[in-house]
């Protein structure tokens, strides 16, 4: 009873007839419907006498090459005539998807779609930093309005527990520091200012850095996919309704820990990549830990220190603000809470450089070199 | 026994006799300590729109689950269409699993593709002998045939209201002509107009293509106005299923509770008044338009 669709094409008092049979079903077509395309030429009806049984695919499948051929549908049985008519009603033409349009245009539009992308969200974010700025104003007229525990869970979730990774991060650092610039400066038979370029370039730079790109990866991604997730539930709109104000509950806070965090993690991430570049020189320069101490406070200036620990608390707002500002910027779907995610973190980490860069020539420019 | 070209046809296209759609025995679901159901029967009539009602946390969604195996339950058997449907592996299920659609509460419309190719997605993924061209085809008239508008075909789901996604939805869970249809509350979160409009598409299509469905609802008026047999949920259990009068002359609390509240007793004055109506106007549209909703 249930066999696959087949098809006979026979002449019937001089005209041509279709002769289906079989299961005109979407399971048993296999097929069919490219035969059915095959066939040229006059047809004059389509003959059902034979089939089983049929559903809408079948039936669309009939419909569409009766329109077709100009040919008649015979011999159908009533179930079969009525899914005929069922999908007949329903043909008419329907885009599938939006409008195709032509490859140059694509990129000339996606050109210019990127630079207005670029402009508006550097605008947005400026604007994310004026409201956080106006937010930590009225909570300052209002400290009891201050989420103390907010902040304090996000100080752990932020800083206590990335002090593992970031500590290990930073050991091999100072080590490839001091390996790879001992090296070079073993051609001059200087290897002994190993322990400056350890000491300064983590106390300089990459302590502050690298930190900035862990917690930009670590909490920046967070902040954006938490807060597009609310943004998707509505939690975000719940709260302005009752009274909340996002920016108090979840942006504030989440700054403030970074913003905290940053110089301690910064600080401890220098610290760690020395006593690593101090255990390489101990192990493998022959170096004793107490002359590379000594030797570090000789050559390491204080400024240095405070040129990492100024850095810090601004990549932590850059950080913060573009999680958060990008989270917020979440409409859509799910898909667009993992693009958000990875805008906030490659944004971050381009910002932090870039000011980073700024950095660099102002702190040389007031005399801290 | 049977020789393996026949064993193919057979699984392929099969179709059974008998007049049991779903048949659970004996389920028992539990999360943790807590149990949801437990020595649960239930059987579904071929043909017949199945309305499954309980209070909130009664189990109806995870008995949904259980028959189209996305939850496994801790005991009991499922068969549907004669095919038992636990610890089956995916492979083997799926000749079955071809034959249901299911739409869910949310719609649960993949995002990043249009209405259209949503609908075209379980016609990709099982027949690929069908071409781009009558996919698409097959897509626009499932489309109109749930009253969609023709400019849904090319939206995204993010820009369609909460019913056109439930529409869309239900095309896309009979995009393969399935002889079984799960509805988790297609009427919740639609206006009374939208909702009406709604039951009236299920019932016409039902009835055109001769679908079961399995109907989870809260909306009274969607009992009366299209359910053949109503099951109730309760006490982890079926505790009665019939056609609402049969279950009126139960004396079970949660039963008169329901269906003879507020809300109850104005969903059975709007049958009534429709009743009268269309009584009146014999020849009239009696399309179920201005359903009275409460």
């Amino acid at each position: 009873m249930n066999k696959a669709a087949d098809l006979v094409e026979e002449t019937r008092d001089g005209s041509s007839v279709i002769r289906l049979s079989g299961t005109l079903s979407v399971a048993c077509l296999r097929d069919l419907p490219a035969r059915l395309d095959a066939v040229t030429g006059p047809v004059g009806a389509i003959d059902l006498g034979d089939i089983s049984h049929i559903d809408t695919i079948g039936a669309w499948t009939v419909h569409r090459t009766a329109r077709r051929l100009g040919a008649k549908v015979i011999n159908a049985s009533d179930d079969a005539r009525r899914l005929i008519d069922t999908v007949a009603g329903y043909d008419e033409p329907m885009a599938i998807r939006p409008d195709h349009v032509s490859p140059l245009q694509r990129i000339v539009g996606q050109i210019g779609e990127a630079v207005i992308n670029s402009g508006t969200t550097l605008v947005g974010l400026l604007g994310f930093f004026g409201s956080t700025l106006v937010a930590s104003w009225s909570l300052l007229r209002h400290p009891r309005r201050f989420r103390l525990n907010a902040v304090v869970q996000r100080f752990e979730v932020v800083g206590v527990s990335a002090l593992g990774i970031i500590g290990l991060m930073s050991f091999l650092i100072g080590i490839v520091i001091a390996q790879q610039g001992s090296v070079q400066l073993k051609q001059f038979g200087m290897e002994v200012l190993t322990i400056n370029l350890v000491g300064r370039l983590t106390f300089r730079e990459l302590g502050v850095l690298m930190t900035a790109i862990m917690v930009a990866g670590r909490s920046g991604s967070a902040f954006a996919a938490q807060l597009g997730t609310m943004k998707l539930t509505e939690e975000i709109d719940a709260m302005r309704t009752i009274g909340v104000s996002p920016m108090e509950a979840l942006v504030l806070p989440r700054t403030l820990a970074v913003v905290v965090m940053m110089p301690l993690l910064g600080f401890y991430s220098s610290i760690v990549a020395i006593i690593g570049g101090g255990f390489l020189c101990a192990v493998a320069l022959d170096i004793p830990p107490i002359t590379f101490v000594q030797r570090l406070r000789e050559v390491v200036p204080i400024t240095d220190l405070y040129v990492g620990l100024i850095k810090a608390p601004v990549f932590g707002v850059i950080i913060a603000l573009a999680g958060c500002f990008q989270g917020m910027q979440v409409k859509a779907n799910a898909e667009e809470v993992g693009l958000r995610t990875t805008a906030a973190v490659v944004q971050a980490i381009f910002l932090v450089i870039v000011i980073d860069s700024f950095f660099a020539v102002f702190f040389t420019w007031v005399g801290w070199v | 026994m049977a020789p393996p070209a026949v064993e193919e046809e057979r699984v392929e296209c099969a179709v059974e006799h008998g007049d049991i759609a779903i048949s659970v025995r004996g389920l028992r679901n539990s999360f943790g300590d807590q149990l949801v159901h437990d020595g649960l029967d239930l059987d579904v009539r071929k043909g017949e729109i199945l309305g499954v009602v309980g209070g909130s946390g009664t189990g109806k969604s995870v008995l949904m689950r259980s028959i189209i195996g996305l939850q496994t339950p801790d005991a009991g058997e499922v068969h549907v269409f004669g095919e038992s449907m636990i610890g089956r592996l995916d492979d083997e299920a799926l000749a079955i699993r071809k034959r249901w659609g299911v739409l869910f509460q949310g719609g649960a419309l993949f995002s990043t593709l249009t209405v259209a190719e949503n609908v075209e997605v379980p016609i990709r993924e099982y027949y690929p002998n069908i071409g781009p061209q009558l996919r698409d085809e097959i897509a626009a008239y499932k489309i109109r045939m749930t009253g969609l508008p023709e400019e849904a075909g090319p939206k995204f789901p993010s820009e369609l209201s909460g019913g056109m996604k439930k529409r869309a939805g239900l095309a896309r869970a009979l995009a393969l002509d399935p002889d079984l249809l799960f509805l988790d509350e297609p009427t919740a979160g639609l206006d009374p107009i939208g909702a009406a409009a709604f039951d009236d598409q299920t019932r016409k299509l039902q009835q055109t293509l001769g679908l079961t469905v399995f109907l989870i609802t809260h909306d009274l008026d969607t009992l009366y106005s299209i359910c053949d047999r109503v099951a109730v949920l309760a006490d982890r259990q079926v505790i009665a299923v019939g056609t609402i009068p049969e279950l009126l002359a139960l004396d079970h609390p949660w039963i008169q509770e329901y269906f003879n509240g507020p809300r109850g007793r104005a969903a059975t004055a709007a049958v009534e008044r429709e009743r009268d109506r269309s009584a009146a106007a014999q020849d009239g549209q009696g399309n179920g338009q201005g359903n009275g909703k409460r």
